[in-house]
């Protein structure tokens, strides 16, 4: 598949800190490229140099074969974007906003294009209402009818899910995938939460402190045959050896604290089940996860327990 | 480019903000037209008390709707910059505080496009917010008080203009006081790019105007040669020059005349100098801004 | 010292004598000044003044026996000089209260003249002195000069045309002291432009006033009422 676009060697420095560190990577047409990382790894100021925001200190981009520097414009007529939470003028009104926005968008947006774009996400009924009187929600939905209205290729959502409810964080991702899968557009989209990109992303790139930690498929970062099991014991030790005398010797992976960490397909989980009911070592917790969330959780210590829960 | 800037005056003409100017105006013109209706012949008196000893005059007549509006300007284009500056302030730093900078930054629009665009809408605004003004400030002044002859007091001389020698230069004076403010919402545009909200800018602006004012009004000899000549502020009063007169050898206006043209010209440029100084390091400046706002 | 005496007592009569012919010569003038009750007259008004720029005024001169005097500018502004009133020679000349003194004649452009000193009896009087200069044939005063007590002196300078005989000029001209016109920069504000400042510092201007009219229309009556304002 072509690469739609393609990053080589990316570095910004603000000062002594280096927000992003010799990043490379590719997005492919079509993709649902992932974008992951805890907060502040760099995943924003990225977005915004591929939007021009941001001057990058050194590297190359090149977006629909072009060189961004060089052909900014014309990338940007094919880019829609989210950059964190969408901000309009507060004194306009959603559509007044919606056709100013597709105005500088240097398409030509008919006016019908317009209402049916409100009409898609759902503010047909607040056409009218100075933008200054809408939720969140409804700023994120107007957001991504101004990301859409002059129908470009390539979309890049910057943590479109910050701050919405569940139901809303729902609607985002069927978007996502329609816009992918119906409309064959290519979206970069970015976030902390692991288990939203996975849901997704066919393509994922994590990154920590401005470098590359991991870039690749989703299907094989998220490969099943990788799933690391989490057992909460109360004595490691004892466990540890137990397990030591079973068929799962060659599953056993690591030990830490009170965890210790099995290797396996996911198929064989319920496995693992009937062994353990069936001998008499305690444990308080089985928890799943795969080899990219372990990379991730290592990554983001800090956000650990909450990742946890939510899984 | 013209699609960018009617983008930006559509914004400028929904902001509820611009119209805080227009009200300012038309109160600072009503405050001075009452305070003239009724007390206006104290107020010659005093204006005339050099005179008054050698000379008689009627104050009905000298108080008339050109000279109203000459005293109006005095007053009001000290204080319209700060009206200026409200809006040009805003223009970039407004919209980082919002939100809207970055999503604007991300359509496709060049960076020097949106500054001269900026620029442009703030001058719009400014020959607005002056025609505005010469709306109220003569043409319901002579509604109000009539024409005549037109006297210009100097601190050191007297010009009288007859009353069919003066309407043309408020045209150049208004047009004139267009560029001086515009060097004033162009310093504002300048300090706007630096800010990720206006308040900062605002002020600013404020502060650096009212202090290179105060050293451009004081008389001291250090700074008269040395440093007023190059401040923008000292240019900015130079519309006055339209209403200094030339004379004959013998004391008689010359109609039509102008005291010193090419001061008035010099002053022009400067300003022209100034603008485009600030307009070009604002454009160089936002170039290598990073929008993280 | 007798000799002195003597050349004083010869010198004396002839003095009085002079002065015998300066009152009756006044007194012609004066008769044919008082042959106009009342007039209005038409003209134009230039000012000259070294800190002044005025543009040429169209104005109507009022007057009305004995004294009364009005400039008056029917569309624009004037700036009118204090003690302009004694434009009409009436006011130097109608009262009695006054002894003339000779003082020898002298050349007013090409016309002799006979020079008369005027001081009022009066000590209170604002005149302290007038000088009259006095065209023995046509008895018309082609110059005067007054010195006040407060306001300075004041020069006048006639020129005669087709109203001589009324003793009404065609021309006048005023001159004036004026005082030194300073306000503070506080107030006006100015655009300092550069330009040169013509006024020398210090010593006390004189102002010029120039009045030529275009015509006269006497003893036709003058309403009160442009006086009273």
């Amino acid at each position: 598949m072509a690469s739609i676009v393609s990053v080589s060697h990316l570095s910004k420095h603000f000062r002594d800190l280096k927000a992003v560190d010799d990043l490379s990577f590719t997005v492919n047409e079509g993709d649902i490229y992932g974008f992951l990382g805890q907060n502040g790894a760099g995943k924003s100021t990225t977005i915004r140099i591929l939007l021009t925001l941001i001057e990058p200190t050194a590297g190359d981009i090149e977006i629909m074969g072009m060189n961004l520097k060089n052909h900014r414009k014309e990338i940007l007529q094919n880019v829609g974007a989210i950059i964190e939470k969408p901000d309009f003028y507060k004194y306009l009104t959603a559509q007044e906003n919606l056709s100013l926005f597709a105005k500088i968008s240097g398409v030509k947006v008919p006016s019908h294009k317009i209402k049916e774009q409100l009409e898609l996400v759902g503010l047909i009924d607040r056409a009218g209402s100075k933008v200054k009187t809408f939720s969140q929600g409804m700023k994120q939905r107007l957001g991504i009818a101004v990301a859409l209205i002059h129908d470009p290729k390539l979309i890049i959502l910057d943590e479109p899910m910050n701050g919405l409810d569940p139901q809303g964080i729902a609607d985002i991702r069927n978007l996502i995938l329609q816009l992918s899968k119906s409309m064959g557009k290519t979206v970069i989209v970015s976030s902390h939460l692991l288990n939203e990109i996975e849901l997704i992303a066919n393509r994922v790139l994590i990154i920590d402190k401005g470098k590359k930690v991991e870039e690749g498929a989703a299907a094989e970062l998220f490969d099943p045959a990788n799933t690391l099991v989490e057992l909460l014991v109360a004595d490691v030790e004892t466990t540890w050896n137990s397990l030591q005398q079973t068929s799962w010797k060659d599953n056993l992976y690591a030990k830490e604290g009170t965890t210790i960490l099995l290797r396996m397909h996911r198929n064989d989980i319920p496995m693992l089940f009937k062994t353990l009911s069936s001998t008499d070592i305690p444990i308080y917790s089985l928890s799943p996860r795969h080899s990219l969330e372990d990379y991730f959780l290592n990554i983001t210590t800090q956000n650990r327990h909450v990742e946890t829960f939510a899984n | 480019m013209w699609k960018l800037l009617q983008i930006e005056l559509f914004k400028i003409y929904k902001r509820p903000r611009t119209y805080i100017a227009f009200g300012a105006v038309m109160a600072i013109v009503a405050v001075v037209q009452v305070a003239l209706r009724y007390d206006g012949k104290s107020y010659i008196d005093f204006m005339m008390s050099g005179l008054s000893d050698t000379f008689e005059f009627q104050n009905d007549k000298v108080l008339n709707g050109y000279l109203v509006c000459f005293i109006i300007l005095n007053t009001l284009l000290i204080h319209v910059p700060l009206l200026v500056t409200l809006i040009a302030a805003d223009e970039v730093a407004g919209e980082a505080n919002m939100g809207t900078l970055r999503l604007l930054m991300t359509k496709p629009v060049s960076r020097t496009q949106l500054i001269l665009v900026k620029f442009a809408a703030s001058v719009i605004y400014v020959i607005l917010l002056l025609m505005w003004m010469a709306v109220l400030a003569l043409l319901i002044s002579i509604l109000i008080f009539g024409t005549n002859d037109m006297v210009v007091l100097r601190n050191d001389s007297f010009h009288q203009m007859q009353a069919n020698d003066v309407v043309w230069r408020y045209v150049m004076a208004f047009g004139y006081a267009t560029v001086a403010m515009s060097t004033v919402a162009a310093l504002s545009l300048l300090l706007s790019v630096f800010a990720d909200n206006a308040v900062g800018p605002i002020v600013a602006t404020i502060s650096i105007v009212i202090v290179l004012t105060i050293l451009s009004e004081m008389n001291i000899p250090l700074y008269d040669k040395t440093v007023k000549p190059y401040l923008f502020t000292s240019h900015m009063v130079a519309w006055k020059g339209f209403f200094y007169v030339k004379s004959t050898e013998e004391g008689e206006t010359i109609k039509g005349s102008i005291e010193n043209l090419p001061a008035i010209g010099r002053s022009f440029l400067i300003l022209v100098i100034y603008i485009c100084l600030f307009v070009g390091s604002a454009v160089v400046c936002f170039k290598k801004k990073d929008i993280l706002s | 010292m007798k000799k002195s005496i003597l050349i004083v007592a010869f010198l004396l009569p002839a003095i009085f004598i002079k002065a015998q012919d300066v009152n009756e010569l006044l007194k012609q003038v004066r008769a044919k000044i008082e042959k106009v009750n009342d007039y209005v007259a038409s003209g134009k008004m230039k000012t000259n003044v070294i800190f002044m720029k005025v543009p040429v005024a169209s104005i109507k001169v009022f007057f009305k026996k004995p004294n009364r005097l009005k400039i008056k500018n029917e569309s624009g502004i004037s700036l009118i000089p204090k003690g302009s009133i004694s434009i009409s020679l009436n006011n130097v000349l109608a009262e009695d209260g006054y002894s003339a003194l000779d003082a020898g004649t002298a050349k007013i452009g090409n016309t002799d003249t006979r020079v008369i000193k005027l001081l009022p009896n009066d000590d209170n009087n604002e005149v302290v002195l007038s000088t009259l200069y006095v065209d023995p044939v046509k008895l018309l005063v082609l110059k005067s000069k007054t010195t006040t007590k407060d306001n300075g002196t004041y020069e006048l300078e006639m020129k005669y045309g087709i109203y001589a005989d009324y003793a009404l000029p065609d021309k006048v001209i005023f001159s004036f002291n004026t005082k030194e016109y300073k306000l503070p920069k506080g107030v006006t504000f100015d655009y300092d432009d550069g330009t040169e400042k013509k006024q020398p510092g210090g010593k006390p201007q004189k102002g010029k006033v120039e009045l030529t009219y275009s015509s006269y229309i006497i003893n036709k009556g003058v309403d009160e009422s442009v006086f009273s304002k």
